[in-house]
This record gives C-alpha cells, sequence and structure tokens, in this order.
C-alpha cells in the first residue's frame, strides 16, 4: 500500500481508538472503587520517568517482540500458533542446559552463543514441528495440538529440570547450571540504572526486518500471504498449502525458540523455576495490536512492557496494580473490533474511490438536464 | 458517510417503527407540495408503459438520485411497475440497478426522489421497513444456512412462536401452504445442502413470501441457473404473477427478460433510458439501449485448429471424497488452435474435470498428456509452468485475492515466472510493470494498480483475470465461464483476446453456461453429463434448443468418442 496520508491514518486509528476506549474503561473502573485517574496516571508516567522501569520496559518489550513475530508468522497464514509459549520454555530449558554445560567452556565465546541460539531455534522448531505434521498428516487444528504441547512442555519442562538442575546458591529455587561469562552476551549499560539493556535487542530487531523482508519481498513471504487472505485462491495459484503450513510452523517455531535467549542470555544465564512463562500468550497480544506488521507489533511490545512495568509503582500509589491487566484486555477486545471496522471501511472507501476515478455515472449534468 | 451498513433483514426494532412512523407523516407533509411534478412524471410514465391498461401501480420510483461522494449512481431515476406484473431492469453491470434496488428494499436511502407502494410514499430506514409494506428481495448470492432444513432456513429471523418454544408445526403448515399456491414445490424439512441451485432460489422465494411479501426483487435470478432451471423459474414466476403478486425482475439475459417481463425499463449510466414493452422490440434493440452503441457477437471467423495435439485426457476418473466418482473414464483431445466447448448442466462433473486438469484435485485414474508429456502427476505449479492457463469458475474463492493490490494479484499463479519474480525474491516493479500492461491491453477500469482487486467491479476483475491468465505464452487455457457477470463490452473484449489466442495456437477448454458462448466461441462442442462425455454436436449447426435438451440426456447428439 502506498503512503498516503489517509493509509497512515486509517493504520493509526484504530489502535489509538482502542486504547482511548480502554483508557475510558479503565477510568470508570477507577472511579467506581474509589480511585483518581488522574493519580493513576501520574504514578505510572513517574515511574516510567525512573531509569531502570525505563530499561526494563525495553527489556521486556524485547521479549514481548520476538513472541509477538513467532505468533506474526502464523496469523498471515492464519495459522494459529498458540504454543508459542510451550516452544520457546522447550528451547530456553534445552539451550541452557547445553549452554551452560561444563564441558562447553572451553569453546569460544562467540560461537558458545551462536550455537545456543541455534539450538534454541532448532528445539522451538521441533516443538512447533509436532503440531505441523498432525495437522499436515492428519488434520489436527493446530489450536488444539499446540495448547496441549504447551501443557506437555510444561511437565516435560519440569521432569528435565530435575534431570539438568542445580541448586541455586541461597535459595530454594533450582535451575540449570549458570552459563559462563563466555557463554554470556553482555548488555548495555544505560545511566543511572543498576539493569542492563539487553545486548540481544539486537536480535530482536534482525528478527524484525527479515520477518518485514522476508513477507513483503520474497516469493516465500508472497505463498504465505496469498495463503492466509486466500487459500481457494493460493491452491488454484500453484502453492501447495501443506508445505507453507509445515513452514510457517516451522518457522513460527524457530523464532519462539528466540524468546527467552535475551533473558536467558543476558540476564538470568540460567534456566530455573522462575524463568518467566507466559510470553507465548502475551505475544499473541501484541501481535493482534501491531497488526503483524513489523513495525506495528514494536510499538505494541513497547507499550505492552511499559505498561507491565510501571503497574509496579501502582500499589505504591494505593491503585492496584490490576487495573493494568484490565487495561490490556480492553485494549485487546477492542482493537480487534477497531481492526474490523477500518478494514471494512477501507473497502468500501477503495471502491467508491474507484467509482469516482472512472466516473462510472457521472454524467448528472446531462441527465438533469 | 452516505453508505449504510447493511442491516439483518428481519428483526425490526421498536425505535424503527417509531422513526419509520414518524417521518412518514413528515414525508407526507413534504411531499404534498411536490405531488403534482410527482403525477406529472408519473403519467409520463404510464404513457411509456401501460399505455393501455392504466392498472394501479405496485411500486412508483419518482426521480430517485444517489449521490456517492464524487459519483451520482442514480440520476433522476422513474420508474412505474404495475401491479400484478413481472417488470424487468435492464442494464449493464455499474449502470446502476443493484443500487437502485438496494434502494427500493432499504438498504440504502436516496438523496432525492419518492418511492411509492401502492400509491402510497413510503420512507425506508431498513429493509425491516421495506419488509413491512410487502417488499422482498431475492439476493442473487443466496442466503441459506446449509446445515439447516428448508423449514429452519425459512423461519430463521422471524421464527414462530408458541410461548417460550418454536412453533415448527404451524410454520411447516404455512410453507406448504405457500408452496402449494404458488407451485413452488419445495419441501420444508429437506436439507438445503442437498438441494440444487434451481431449488435453493425457490427456498429464498419462500422465505420472502413467508414474510408476506408481495412485491418481490430478484436480482439477477437467472444468472446461476441452467435453461431448464430458468424455464421452471419463469414458470413460478408466471403462477406468482397470477395470483397478484409484483415482480420486478433485473437481469442483463435479454432473451429471458423478452420471455418474461410485462414491461422492460433500461437503464444506462445511472438513470432509466427508455421503457418497453416485449412486444415491440427485440433483444438486440434492447442491448442497444443498454449500450447506447452495437453489439459483438461470439463467434469464430475461420478455423485455425491444427493436427498438433497439445492437451490430450485420457481415461480421466475422479473420486469425490465419499468415494462416489463424479468424473468417469474422460477422453478427449485439443489441438493447438482449438477451442473445445464442453456444454452441461452445472454440477455434471465440470468443476471436476477442470480441477483434476489443473492438479488442485487428484485423479484416480487416467492420464493427462501436455504437448506429449505426462503431467498427470504434475502438482499446480510444475502445470502452470508448463504454459497451462486457468480462469476460476468463482474468481472471488480461485481468481484473485481481494484484500491485496492489483499488481501482487499480477504475482498470483506466476510466482515462479518472470516478470513478476526473480529468483526467489518478488520482482515488484516487473510485477507493477506488467500490471499496468493488463489494464491497458485489456481495458481493465481502475484509478491505479496499488487499490484492492475487491474495489473493481466484476467485469473488470474478471478481465485482468484474463489478462494475467494470457500472459506468459500459455500453451493451455483452462477456462470455466470466462465471461459469467461480465458486461456486454467486457464480455466482447474476452471473446476477442481468446480468438487472438487461438489464431496463436493456443488451446482452450472452454466450459459455459452461457450456450450462445459455447455455440458461437467453440470449435468442438462436447456434452458432459453425470461426469461423462456423451456426446459430441457441431456448433456450426446445433441450435441453443438441441444443446440444452442434450445437456440434460434427452438430445441425439453423436455418440462420445475421439474427435480426430
Amino acid at each position: 500500500m502506498r503512503l498516503t496520508p489517509r493509509a497512515v491514518l486509517l493504520a493509526i486509528v484504530a489502535p489509538l481508538g482502542a486504547l482511548v476506549f480502554a483508557a475510558l474503561v479503565c477510568s470508570v473502573i477507577l472511579l467506581l472503587t474509589n480511585h483518581s485517574p488522574a493519580d493513576t496516571v501520574q504514578a505510572m508516567i513517574n515511574s516510567g520517568k525512573r531509569p531502570r522501569i525505563f530499561v526494563n520496559s525495553i527489556n521486556s518489550a524485547t521479549n514481548y517482540y520476538l513472541s509477538a513475530v513467532a505468533v506474526a508468522i502464523g496469523f498471515r497464514m492464519n495459522l494459529f500458533n498458540i504454543g508459542v509459549d510451550g516452544q520457546y520454555r522447550m528451547a530456553a530449558l534445552l539451550a541452557a542446559g547445553f549452554a551452560g554445560a561444563t564441558w562447553i567452556d572451553g569453546v569460544p565465546g562467540p560461537l558458545r552463543v551462536v550455537a545456543t541460539i541455534a539450538l534454541a531455534m532448532l528445539v522451538g522448531a521441533a516443538w512447533a514441528g509436532v503440531a505441523a505434521i498432525l495437522k499436515v498428516t492428519r488434520g489436527v487444528s493446530e489450536v488444539i495440538s499446540t495448547i496441549m504441547l504447551n501443557a506437555v512442555a510444561t511437565y516435560l519442562g519440569q521432569y528435565l529440570l530435575l534431570k539438568l538442575a542445580v541448586p541455586v546458591a541461597g535459595s530454594n529455587n533450582i535451575g540449570t547450571r549458570p552459563i559462563t561469562a563466555g557463554g554470556q552476551v553482555p548488555g548495555l549499560a544505560y545511566p543511572g540504572s543498576t539493569s542492563k539493556l539487553y545486548g540481544l535487542i539486537v536480535l530482536a530487531v534482525l528478527v524484525g526486518l527479515v520477518y518485514w523482508f522476508v513477507l513483503s519481498r520474497t516469493r516465500f513471504g508472497f505463498d504465505i500471504r496469498a495463503t492466509g487472505l486466500s487459500e481457494s485462491a493460493a491452491v488454484a495459484s500453484g502453492v501447495s498449502v501443506r508445505r507453507m503450513v509445515l513452514y510457517a510452523m516451522l518457522f513460527s517455531g524457530a523464532v519462539a525458540g528466540l524468546v527467552g535467549m535475551p533473558q536467558l542470555l543476558g540476564s538470568s544465564h540460567s534456566y530455573s523455576l522462575d524463568f518467566p512463562a507466559g510470553l507465548g500468550f502475551i505475544g499473541m497480544a501484541v501481535a493482534l495490536l501491531g497488526r503483524n506488521h513489523p513495525a506495528g507489533m514494536a510499538l505494541a511490545a513497547l507499550l505492552w512492557g511499559v505498561l507491565d512495568n510501571s503497574a509496579n509503582s501502582l500499589d505504591v500509589a494505593g491503585v492496584p496494580k490490576e487495573i493494568v491487566a484490565i487495561m490490556q484486555g480492553v485494549i485487546v477486545l477492542s482493537v480487534v473490533v477497531a481492526y474490523e471496522l477500518v478494514r471494512r471501511y477501507r473497502v468500501r472507501v477503495e471502491q467508491r474511490e474507484v467509482g469516482r476515478a472512472l466516473g462510472t455515472t457521472k454524467v448528472p449534468a446531462e441527465v438533469a438536464a | 458517510m452516505s453508505t449504510v451498513d447493511r442491516p439483518p433483514p428481519n428483526g425490526p426494532t421498536a425505535a424503527n417503527d417509531q422513526h419509520a412512523a414518524n417521518d412518514q407523516n413528515a414525508a407526507n407533509d413534504q411531499n404534498a407540495a411536490d405531488q403534482n411534478a410527482a403525477d406529472q412524471n408519473a403519467a409520463e410514465h404510464n404513457r411509456n408503459t401501460a399505455d393501455d391498461q392504466p392498472a394501479a401501480l405496485a411500486v412508483e420510483l419518482i426521480g430517485i438520485t444517489k449521490r456517492f461522494p464524487g459519483v451520482v449512481a442514480n440520476a433522476g431515476v422513474d420508474i412505474a411497475v404495475r401491479s400484478g406484473t413481472v417488470h424487468a431492469l435492464v442494464g449493464e453491470n455499474g449502470a446502476g440497478k443493484s443500487t437502485l434496488m438496494k434502494i427500493l428494499y432499504g438498504m440504502q436511502r436516496p438523496d432525492e426522489g419518492t418511492i411509492k407502494v401502492d400509491g402510497e410514499v413510503v420512507e425506508f430506514h431498513s429493509p425491516a421497513d421495506a419488509i413491512r409494506v410487502g417488499i422482498g428481495m431475492v439476493h442473487q448470492h443466496f442466503m441459506l444456512a446449509d446445515n439447516l432444513t428448508v423449514l429452519e432456513n425459512v423461519v430463521l429471523g422471524s421464527e414462530p412462536r408458541a410461548g417460550a418454544g418454536l412453533d415448527f408445526k404451524r410454520a411447516r403448515a404455512r410453507i406448504k401452504e405457500i408452496s402449494g399456491n404458488y407451485g413452488l414445490g419445495v419441501a420444508p424439512d429437506r436439507l438445503v445442502d442437498h438441494l440444487g441451485v434451481g431449488e435453493r432460489q425457490r427456498v429464498e422465494i419462500l422465505k420472502v413470501l413467508y414474510r408476506g411479501a408481495r412485491i418481490l426483487i430478484l436480482d439477477e435470478p437467472t444468472a446461476v441457473l441452467v435453461p431448464q432451471e430458468v424455464e421452471e423459474l419463469f414458470g413460478n414466476l408466471r403462477e406468482l404473477k397470477a395470483e397478484g403478486l409484483t415482480i420486478l425482475f433485473i437481469s442483463h439475459k435479454l432473451d429471458e427478460v423478452l420471455s418474461v417481463a410485462d414491461d422492460i425499463t433500461v437503464m444506462r449510466r445511472g438513470t432509466t433510458v427508455a421503457s418497453r414493452r416485449p412486444g415491440e422490440v427485440t433483444a438486440r434493440q434492447l442491448a442497444e439501449l443498454m449500450v447506447g452503441s452495437a453489439l459483438p457477437v461470439p463467434e469464430l471467423r475461420e478455423s485455425t485448429v491444427t493436427d498438433r495435439p497439445i492437451l490430450q485426457v485420457e481415461g480421466l476418473t475422479v473420486a469425490a471424497p465419499d468415494g462416489r466418482t463424479v468424473l468417469e473414464d474422460m477422453s478427449f483431445t485439443i489441438h493447438a488452435g482449438e477451442v473445445l466447448g464442453i456444454a452441461g448442466v452445472e454440477g455434471n462433473g465440470q468443476a471436476e474435470l477442470v480441477e483434476a486438469l489443473m492438479g488442485i484435485r487428484p485423479p484416480a485414474a487416467g492420464t493427462v498428456t501436455l504437448r506429449g508429456e505426462d503431467i498427470t502427476r504434475l502438482s499446480t505449479r510444475r502445470r502452470r509452468e508448463a504454459g497451462m492457463a486457468y480462469i476460476p469458475e468463482d474468481r472471488h474463492r480461485q481468481g484473485v485475492l481481494l484484500e491485496a493490490s492489483l499488481w501482487e494479484n499480477r504475482i498470483l499463479g506466476h510466482q515462479t515466472r518472470p516478470p513478476s519474480v526473480r529468483g526467489p525474491l518478488l520482482d515488484r516493479r516487473g510485477a507493477k510493470a506488467d500490471t499496468r500492461r493488463i489494464v491497458d491491453e485489456y481495458d481493465v477500469r481502475t484509478p491505479s494498480i496499488d487499490v484492492f482487486a475487491a474495489a473493481l467491479s466484476g467485469g473488470n476483475q474478471q478481465k485482468f483475470i484474463v489478462g494475467r491468465e494470457m500472459s506468459g505464452k500459455p500453451v493451455v487455457l483452462i477456462a470455466s465461464h470466462p465471461t459469467r457477470g461480465v458486461d456486454v463490452g467486457a464480455q466482447a473484449a474476452i471473446w476477442d483476446h481468446i480468438r487472438r489466442a487461438r489464431a496463436e495456437h493456443l488451446a482452450v477448454l472452454m466450459i459455459s453456461a452461457d450456450l450462445d458462448e459455447l455455440i458461437g466461441m467453440s470449435d468442438n462442442l462436447a456434452v458432459i453429463l453425470r461426469g461423462r462425455l456423451v456426446s459430441y454436436v457441431d456448433p456450426k449447426s446445433v441450435t441453443p434448443e438441441e444443446l440444452g435438451s442434450a445437456m440434460t440426456g434427452a438430445g441425439d447428439g453423436a455418440p462420445a468418442g475421439e474427435v480426430a
């Protein structure tokens, strides 16, 4: 699509509208529970100004973005990879076990990092591949199989963790053996904050660029989009839908495998019981809000990161931080509706414009005469 | 915003009622002054349409104008429909027929003009208002739920209540009564899934009658029917008319219009240009009124058939997923420069034949050979690369990506061939340049190649598809209904392109429901019945009537066999 002012406006009106609507709903809830919306906003803004919250927001956004891209690859083909969650947890666990192993300490650092990331992608792809194979050979809905694979990943993960784990010093947590300095990806210092920005933020940017390029510039990406827009038309044009399903799931899983990497290689250095879970589901929300668009999802991931990280400061201000979860929920629900409305509107406007440009019936003068 | 989203056809609300009543009063007052002018208008019309018997007018549209930003879809339209008649509204695609009918059915509101139903000025805010005064619409595309019975489909949205439950018994009785009265022959308890196209249409008509309609709008009702079904429909329409119902019939098939209509109104470029009686015009004159100029005929001049076989099909058999044989032991050969027409009642294996040839549906037995090379096992993509082009029957399902730009649609089906790709990458510039070429050469009316395919009219989408499929020098064209739903001008253009490609040794398999097109465009004409080629007829001597009866198995064409 060309970047006309109207196209830009149509692109932003839906998410902005959803945001405003969500803010209104949250204000009403806050007022009903005797809290001041203004104070809440103030508390969130104040916390956002703190360097540490800022860094944490960016870091969260990095995770969310990777997860969103993984989900979006499927979404573009009308495939619902609900299993990003299980895929990244399996990938992070096995990659952590690999990168933390004693024998690997002698391997040069960059090679270790690359091998760790590659392994994570392979594991993610393999985990998604199970669902893909079930779908193309037996016609099993990927929604069902990936949800169930999430549960399998949880329990298999617990079992593997017990096998791989060492106690974490000074707690009753257990985790994989910590990755030594050579296998880590150093963070970027940010003035005023003790936390560092993930080094693998670069990876997230790279994934976004590759995602954009493949989808909009390659034949393969065209086949993916065509299948998503109309499977019957894609088939008639010579696309093998089964093959595309397989590839899309594998790529989605591979990107899902990356979701845990910034955290693993950048800050926790070990997969333990408290490794973040649920990122796969946040990814779906972010992909929806960002319309599967590489830049849109980046903005959505940032928004989500800021909301999540400023939530904690609300407790201090006496506002229940759950209001953020409500806000996120309302945003997702309303944005889905808003996008559909905008889509219909756009199709109609274009039809009308075609009519106008062709002047199908622009003869009122002649008729009136 | 002047367009109104189409509300559900039923479920009038109290608010709506109130509204309609208020507005009607207002309209009455306001229109009292306009009455004189309007009457004059109508009188003038009556001179045209109803000079011998000034019967009561069921519907009168006076000076209807509907503007969309930048476009006037209807400009000063005047139509008078006599009560108890079949009134045909003809015109090319884009002439404004649909907009006008949407206005009459309350889906859109006119900017100017008056609607009168049975002499009363009315104003519609939604189809519910139109239904209330007895107007019903049968859409071109059926709106039926396949997995429900006829009864359930008919009552859907206006369910008869019996306390908390549904009174199906009463509904069933009413359906039987309506069906009997108008000779529709619809059994209330059959599953819609099991019904043929003609029967589904009768269910749609019944649905409208069930809601109490006395004035029926039928939007291109014959587009989906074969000749025999058309005759049945016309029988039904005559019965409805005999019972005093009024029918507004939109079509661009002029022979049909002439055979069934009592009055004909011709629209062109958003306005009514003429009113005629069937007795006083020929189809040709009507068509010329529609387009405002002379007309094309489907006709092949000299034979270009060579002795070089291009597409050879041997014993092709296709089974449906449920194991039923839908195509049985089919054999034929198409030579370079030959158009083989396949005539048949829809649903006799044409769709399966086409999909098997394109590699979309795997055959159970038989071989397909393209230029001496066995392609039976090749994928759709390999077949397309080998020079097979495909104009699908349903362009929205198989022909275009509606929500993708035109130039992206140029790539569709040519994902592995220049000019749209270079290696694994898309060649955006090449695709765009070639899209412009298609738009120019095939006269696709579009302001730009960046608009969604959905924004184009059906005829322009079809021209675009034909242009795309003719790109890259195909050796075989599989054309399913190449001019379905296309206006006269576009039809002539598409025929021209097929003729030209045929002269350059293109082999064409053409399936069509338009018998004139089949007869006029085919070098050889085969009849398909229940999945078999049952006979060949000579397109030079056969008449549409003979062909029609051959299609139903009643004819006596030459026995099927390989045609040299």
